[in-house]
């Protein structure tokens, strides 16, 4: 995941929100139209592959944090 | 008579004292009692107490260290469990309870502790507006600090993982009730916040009894939650419940199910919206070509058809151009004709047979002009201005 969901989806409103005013070249808009699409696949993708997970802090005796993964006991 | 040993005051206070301290049940009780004559000494911070009931009174003291322990604001006419040891104060010549801690008591004992809590930390600002942090829109880590067993972190593990999975859990496993839970659950925010574990905090637990949730009203937990950099939302039980901690965390979840609901957005919405900004992406770019398509045809070359209409036209013009100009010239011409009659009109021999002149003509039309040209009985045609006369000689 190069970038994070939150990221992603505020470049694509800035995309689409430059892309909609027409103030772009046709170049630019070109370009700003592929980086779009991309950001746009990359965000449903994001959204369709998601997959869950829960850690639990383990208590050590240093204070770095210590992660494992975290079973709840399901009823 | 038998003889009667002779004490001093002293002697006897400090006989008493000594008698008072050796009973081992005075060293360690428990005193129930309603607060009357409440004195905080200024300058020293003891505490100043009389104990009574309806039969009696106590005079107690707290001295400031233990006093420091206190959970709540004594006040006359609250009743209380105060515990402590009874001795002599030897220069009073009384006795009295040293009180090591005391607690409200009876049902509203919580309540009142709950009601002063809260009452001081709204004067001191922690419930205001104005430190309430923003909850993150899109988390990609939520910090839960509660317990591991219980209702609670399973419900939140499930609408978490259910409406937004690409928000990860990281648990801060705490006690939630009971001795030390409120220094475990402060632990547990400060913990979070050293280390930035999390982009938004829920901290709470199920529901309970009000001494379960206790803990949530503790004064530990809401300088925590006041001084956590990350946004909290505070999850206490059910709906009805309202504890300290919901009043100073950023936001307050009615339950902890509710509280991952607020913490994180629903997937599928995010899908429908990520699919609209795609539909307006491809409706700008189709504008944006068609709207060039239009500057670009202003330049481009024209169709076969075009082109003839629009030669025809001229040629039209021309056309119409070149009769204009044909008719001045034709004007112009008619113009010098008249000229010129006039001229001519001015030379013509009729002006000069108008002034009485005439002329003789032969029979052929020929001018006489010698009287040697006629003999006796020729004739001839006399042309006079307004007419022709045959003559004869004579």
């Amino acid at each position: 995941m190069a970038k994070g969901f939150e990221a992603s989806i505020k470049e694509l409103e800035e995309i689409v929100e430059k892309l909609e005013s027409g103030e772009a070249t046709l170049s630019e808009s070109l370009k700003l139209f592929e980086q779009g699409i991309k950001l746009s696949k990359g965000c449903q993708k994001l959204l369709d592959d998601a997959e869950k997970k829960v850690t639990v802090l383990l208590q050590t005796d240093t204070d770095e944090p210590v992660e494992q993964d975290f079973l709840a006991e399901e009823e | 008579m038998a003889e009667t040993a002779i004490v001093t005051v002293s002697q006897l206070n400090a006989y008493l004292k000594r008698v008072l301290e050796n009973q081992s049940v005075l060293g360690d009780i428990w005193i129930k009692g309603e607060i009357s004559n409440y004195k905080k000494h200024f300058a020293s911070g003891h505490l100043y107490i009389t104990l009574k009931d309806e039969g009696g009174v106590l005079k107690a003291v707290m001295f400031r260290s233990a006093a420091q322990g206190l959970t709540f604001e004594p006040e006359d006419g609250m009743k209380v469990l105060a515990r402590g040891r009874v001795s002599v104060y030897e220069a009073g010549g009384s006795y009295q309870l040293y009180i090591q801690e005391m607690t409200p008591d009876g049902v509203g004992a919580l309540y009142i502790a709950y009601e002063q809590l809260k009452k001081k930390l709204e004067a001191e600002g922690l419930f205001s507006d104005t430190y309430k942090k923003p909850i993150p829109e899109f988390p990609e880590r939520v910090g839960v600090i509660t317990a591991t067993t219980g209702a609670a972190i399973r419900d939140i593990i499930h609408v978490i993982t259910r409406r937004y999975p690409l928000a990860k859990i990281v648990i801060y496993p705490s006690l939630v009730q009971g001795s030390g839970a409120a220094e475990n659950i402060a632990a547990g925010i400060e913990y979070m916040n050293r280390h930035k574990l999390a982009d938004t905090l829920i901290v709470g637990r199920g529901g309970g009894s009000i001494e379960d949730l206790w803990a949530f009203n503790e004064e530990v937990v809401a300088r925590a939650i006041f001084a956590s950099e990350i946004p909290i939302i505070s999850a206490v039980g059910h709906e009805t419940d309202f504890t300290i901690a919901d009043f100073v965390a950023d936001l307050r979840a009615p339950t902890p199910s509710a509280a991952a609901e607020l913490a994180v957005p629903q997937r599928l919405e995010l899908i429908s919206q990520v699919g609209s900004l795609e539909h307006r992406l491809k409706k700008a770019m189709l504008g944006e070509i068609a709207s060039r398509k239009l500057v670009l045809e202003r330049f481009s070359l024209r169709t076969p058809q075009d082109l003839i209409e629009d030669l025809q036209l001229r040629l039209d013009a021309d056309t119409k151009a070149m009769q204009q100009a044909l008719l001045q010239e034709i004007q112009k011409g008619r113009y010098q004709l008249s000229e010129l009659c006039a001229k001519l009109d001015a030379l013509s021999p009729l002006q000069v047979m108008a002034r009485g002149y005439a002329i003789a003509l032969d029979a052929e039309g020929n001018v006489i002009r010698s009287a040697k040209d006629l003999k006796k009985d020729d004739t001839f045609d006399l042309k006079l201005k307004d007419g022709t006369k045959q003559c004869v000689v004579k």
